[in-house]
């Protein structure tokens, strides 16, 4: 390889394996991280003051039927400074929890609460993870791909 | 037991020395009040008339868009584009066809990329009028309205002409436009363009230095820089708080990078300053246009590429291949390869970004839309809370949220 980017190699140096995968796609860069790293790598990335992402774009998340793993969460990163754009994404079990990054970027609060609502992943250690879009007493997650679309 | 009894000398006890101080009052701002903007719900605790927390609560324009995008072809989703922030459509459709063709890996022809620009610099304006008007009127400045829909009219009949509604106009298209543009556009256009900012000044006499609009607007809503960045606000917003950050700029699409212009940007990040950095954000949009009234290319609008643009009318009728491709693409669509990319354009509210992962159909896997309104109320109650209920009016309104996109 040779010419990684330069998040790359130096989440790979701290993480190790936590990094499983990295995709160039139409000249986006995105990491597969671990999910029991993801705040821990989050924190990294906007601290770091070579990485410095120090904008939460987005979050969200994506719900799968029969493969290994039944969530992706989906992260995507802004340096100000540098002008560069990142994205992570984790991959859950069926179980669909994962640490918030509330505490990294207190912006992902809505973005995470949306992710609930609509996908039904959870945040542990996320302050007020209500519904946002559907009613408070509404029952499932309409993005899930197992969700009934007629009645 | 008769609720006007006198109170006994136990309850007398009970009631504080001074009852005004502990007592609030919950109330519900919206989801049906004119100065939501739309259908905004608000629940705000007040004390007299301190406010000393809001609530924000969202989802009663929420029309699941996200859901309806993976059953459509790329194609067929260009109308809902309109409905996310409706008072610049043109720029939404923009924004989505480009990340579809970030997918797909097309380009469009310079021409076309040169209307695009077009599109949004006069969706920009006329979103900021209106913002601009209704912001006013919240505030009880009614005249402002009047002057600004004067404008704003003018660019609607802009808008007609190129796209035949003023509304819903789903204008471009995957790999081009639907149309050219009318000859008759650019005489029009640049009358307006040279007449313009002597408009945008009469606003200006207006408002910028009068007492009242300084008195609700100055030092209300304050947002430090830092914390801006920290709720991921974008646009208008952001920069009013002293970030330089525009994506026209910081990731040029669509050719903006061919075009001069200033990212205005404020200092305190009150009310007054995202006032100040929309007015001359109308101004550099002014700029663009001119630029790209008077660079604009020649030749074809649309891409070669017969699996994804539809054909000319005259070819369908002439053609039997070309009359299958159109049949196909309608009916079927175009399958997108396997992967993910986030498309972000500078809409007026800010970032709008698309999110499109496919796994090789027809129709996205998923689709997610960055509303930069969405993240922009975020800011409500870290900007509200101790302030007193008219500014909540003038924070809401300088915020400029639209509820379509907020909800989606």
């Amino acid at each position: 390889m040779g010419s990684e980017p330069r998040e790359v190699e130096k989440v790979r140096e701290r993480f190790g394996d936590a990094l499983q995968d990295v995709v160039y796609f139409r000249g986006e860069d995105t990491l597969v991280v671990s999910a029991e790293k993801i705040a821990e790598i989050c924190r990294f990335l906007r601290h770091d003051p070579e990485m410095a992402f120090d904008f939460l774009v987005d979050v969200t998340g994506i719900h799968y039927l029969e493969r290994e793993y039944s969530y992706e969460v989906i992260y995507h990163l802004l340096s100000l400074a540098r002008r560069r754009r990142l994205r992570l994404r984790t991959r859950l079990g069926e179980e669909g929890e994962i640490d918030t990054v509330t505490t990294v970027w207190r912006g992902a609060d809505w973005h995470e609460r949306e992710a609930y609502d609509l996908v039904g992943v959870r945040f542990r250690g996320h302050p007020d993870l209500r519904r946002i879009l559907m009613p408070d007493d509404y029952q499932g997650h309409p993005l899930r791909k197992d969700f009934p679309l007629e009645q | 037991m008769s609720p006007f009894r006198g109170a006994t000398a136990e309850e007398m006890e009970k009631i504080p020395e001074n009852p005004l101080t502990p007592e609030t009052v919950t109330i519900n701002m919206g989801p049906q009040h004119p100065s939501t903007h739309g259908v905004l719900r608000l629940v705000v605790e007040l004390d007299g008339e301190v406010v000393r927390k809001v609530v924000p609560h969202l989802g009663y324009l929420h029309r699941g868009m996200e859901k309806i995008a993976e059953s459509m072809t790329y194609h067929q989703f260009i109308p809902y584009t309109d409905r996310l922030d409706y008072l610049a459509p043109l720029s939404n459709n923009v924004g989505f066809v480009l990340a579809v063709e970030k997918l797909i890996g097309l380009e469009v022809p310079p021409r076309c990329r040169a209307i695009r620009v077009l599109c949004c610099e006069i969706a920009r304006i006329s979103a900021h009028l209106l913002w601009l008007g209704t912001g006013a009127l919240d505030l009880g400045a009614a005249t402002v309205f009047f002057h600004t829909f004067r404008e704003r009219e003018t660019l609607y009949n802009f808008i007609e002409m190129i796209t035949g509604t003023r509304l819903t106009t789903s204008y471009p298209r995957v790999g081009g436009l639907a149309r050219d543009i009318p000859e008759k556009l650019i005489p029009q256009l640049t009358q307006f363009l040279e007449t313009f900012p002597a408009t945008v000044k009469e606003y200006e006499d207006l408002l910028t230095r009068n007492n009242i609009w300084l008195k609700r607007t100055e030092n209300i809503g304050r947002l430090s820089a830092a914390d801006a960045i920290e709720l991921g606000l974008t646009g208008p917003n952001l920069r009013a708080s002293g970030v330089e950050y525009d994506v026209r700029k910081a990731f040029p699409y669509s050719g903006y990078e061919q075009y001069k212009f200033d990212i205005p940007i404020g200092s305190t990040g009150d009310c007054y300053d995202r006032y100040l950095v929309r007015i001359e954000e109308m101004r550099q949009s002014v700029a663009i246009l001119k630029q790209v009234v008077s660079t604009l290319p020649s030749g074809p609008i649309n891409a070669d590429d017969p699996k994804v643009v539809l054909p000319t009318k005259r070819k369908v009728l002439t053609s039997m291949e070309e009359l299958i491709h159109q049949f196909i693409i309608v009916t079927e669509g175009f399958p997108a390869p396997h992967g993910e990319v986030y498309q972000a354009i500078e809409a007026p509210k800010g970032e709008l970004g698309f999110y499109l992962k496919s796994e090789g159909d027809k129709s996205p896997y998923r689709m997610k839309i960055r509303s930069p309104s969405f993240v922009s109320l975020q800011a409500v109650p870290l900007m509200a809370e101790g302030m007193m209920v008219s500014d909540l009016i003038a924070i809401v309104a300088s915020l400029d949220p639209v509820m379509g996109e907020v909800d989606r």
